[in-house]
């Protein structure tokens, strides 16, 4: 009558068994998006090419710090299409803006606010002093003083052998001629330039040269990396360019159900 | 676990370990099974109306439908998706429609039209609240006082950029960059302090040495500091160029209100022509949708400070 006891009594069944019910939830959520067609959205800019790119070298570091500095715990990267968070932070996040997000940030814990469109909301100089004194800009706030990041030196001799790691796990930087061609015609000349492994160092300093992200032009710091990368975090996309029903194909499906277009 | 055999019998899962030691099969209570059973035909009917199975490159859509409009206005009805059902409610959610009402009033108003209709200034009022909370108040502060050094206030008089509606629906719009170069050449010589002593006299504040400021004034007005190609001869400030009024005895940059001496004042005032100013308000137009700039455009103005 009781037709367990076979599987209780043997406890390498057992663990077999419970290993394959508890994948089941995570394989059937899981597996189907690698092969659904229509999971990451296809976005270009006007001229055609691929509207989200790898960061650049610059971008790439100040990840690192991101991530080294833990601000994941607190802040997120994920709009979620509701109406209360499209008025407050902006237009719903796309798969395609993080698919070279190795690993992603979307998170789910929000002590902070969502930080996938912080990009251009404020100015450099903000970022700093809230980074150094949050409480200096918005007196309620909980998050640590970060003072460190506008002292340190930005440590950047190892960045391309980070560059190639990306690389390993599919993000399209170049480090052959044929890859950069590649590039020059997914991303267009400009956006391959930076994607260029070989050109990493050169192209680091040049972007904080260029942009003094944290004000003090005669140093880089680990500040103008940072900053650099939460000013590009969901600039990517015009959605501009799109009409809204333009995302919604890419969540009906093909293979059934009541599409009347 | 041992059986007293007075008990009445239970039912046993039948193993037997050490002779006689035995576990009792206690079946779960009724209306937990039922309840179990309940949600798996939940299951089923959820699979039959959302999108749920994968089925070879594409997946089951489910028969529940939920209809939208593209942006050139035709219809489009769809198997249920969150990314329809946000288009929806934003199209045609309760609150949604309520507020589309006001926002078009706004849309179709001028300036004036706005700030005479209480209705509309109401609306503006509690709606540019909010929006003022989430894009503008990180810098300005929640109540526009800002941070003196860093951004500027929003509820004095005093306006780089302009103070008219106008004037700061273009801020707001298209950003602004305020920029002075530094003078660290006039470290020398004591002229930073000739400066400051001048700088600080054109608002009235007592203690400078007069010879001082007189030598501040010539630097100020001449060729050697050209102070007044963007701060004018008047030292009243260029709206063009966002330089500030100086004769006024408010202070964006230097904190001379803080300062309790005249040397900590002047020590501020020093810091400001040294080390120059860079400072950016970010361009808000796509970013934001333009009736909500128009709206902080009349919350700003209303502030206190409008002009």
């Amino acid at each position: 009558m009781i037709k367990h006891e076979s599987i209780e009594t043997n406890a390498g069944l057992l663990i077999i068994l419970t290993l394959v019910a508890i994948s089941i939830g995570g394989l059937v959520e899981i597996v189907p998006l690698f092969y659904i067609n229509d999971t990451v959205e296809d976005v270009r800019t006007k001229e055609g090419y691929e509207a989200v790119r790898p960061y650049t070298p610059l971008e790439s570091a100040g990840r690192d710090i991101y991530i080294r500095e833990g601000c994941f715990l607190c802040h997120s990267q994920m709009i979620r299409p509701f109406r209360d968070e499209d008025l407050r932070y902006g237009h719903y996040s796309l798969a395609a803006e993080s698919k070279y997000d190795h690993p992603f940030q979307w998170g789910s814990k929000r002590t902070g606010p969502d930080l996938a469109r912080v990009g251009g909301k404020y100015s450099n100089e903000w970022h700093v002093q809230h980074m150094i004194a949050p409480r200096s800009v918005v007196p309620e706030s909980i998050m640590p003083n970060y003072p460190w990041l506008l002292e340190n030196e930005l440590h950047y001799a190892d960045i391309k052998k980070r560059l190639i790691a990306q690389k390993r796990v599919g993000v399209p930087y170049s480090l052959t001629d044929e890859e950069y061609e590649e590039n020059v015609k997914r991303f267009g000349p400009e956006v391959a330039k930076w994607l260029d492994i070989n050109r990493a160092e050169e192209n680091l300093l040049a972007q904080a040269q260029a942009n003094n992200y944290d004000g003090k032009p005669e140093k880089l710091t680990e500040m103008d990396a940072l900053i650099a990368y939460l000013q590009v975090l969901g600039t990517m996309v015009d959605f501009k360019q799109y009409d809204e029903s333009y995302f919604v194909k890419f969540r009906v499906s093909k293979a059934g159900g009541t599409d009347s277009e | 676990m041992s059986t007293d055999s007075n008990k009445p019998a239970v039912q046993t899962t039948g193993h037997a370990w050490d002779g006689d030691l035995q576990e009792y099969n206690n079946p779960l209570p009724r209306w937990w099974v039922w309840t179990f059973y309940a949600t798996v035909v939940f299951a089923v009917v959820y699979w039959i109306m959302y999108p749920s199975w994968p089925v070879g490159k594409s997946f089951l859509g489910g028969v529940k439908t939920i209809t939208f409009q593209t942006s050139s206005g035709q219809e489009v009805t769809t198997h249920w998706n969150m990314r329809a059902r946000l288009l929806h409610d934003l199209q045609n959610g309760e609150e949604a429609v309520k507020q589309r009402e006001y926002l078009e009033k706004i849309a179709n108003s001028s300036f004036e039209e706005i700030l005479s209709d209480p209705d509309k200034l109401a609306f503006v009022r509690s709606a540019g609240k909010v929006m003022f909370a989430d894009n503008c108040a990180a810098c300005h502060g929640a109540g526009g006082q800002g941070v003196i050094g860093l951004f500027p206030n929003l509820v004095d008089d005093a306006w780089l950029w302009g103070g008219t509606l106008e004037d700061i629906h273009t801020t707001i719009s298209q950003g602004r960059r305020g920029y002075m170069p530094a003078f660290p050449q006039f470290a020398e010589n004591g002229k930073v302090d000739n400066l400051a002593d001048y700088v600080l006299s054109l608002s009235g504040e007592q203690g400078g040495d007069p010879v001082s400021i007189k030598k501040g004034e010539a630097i100020f007005q001449g060729e050697e500091g050209g102070c007044y190609y963007c701060h004018t001869k008047q030292a009243t400030g260029m709206k063009s160029l966002g330089s500030a009024n100086l004769t006024d005895k408010i202070w964006e940059i230097a904190n001379v209100p803080g300062a309790k001496t005249y040397e900590e004042k002047r020590a501020e005032v020093r810091k400001v022509i040294l080390g120059g100013i860079q400072r950016e308000m970010p361009s808000w137009k796509g970013r934001l949708p333009d009736e909500t700039i128009k709206i902080l455009t009349v919350y700003v103005h209303e502030l206190g400070g409008g002009k």
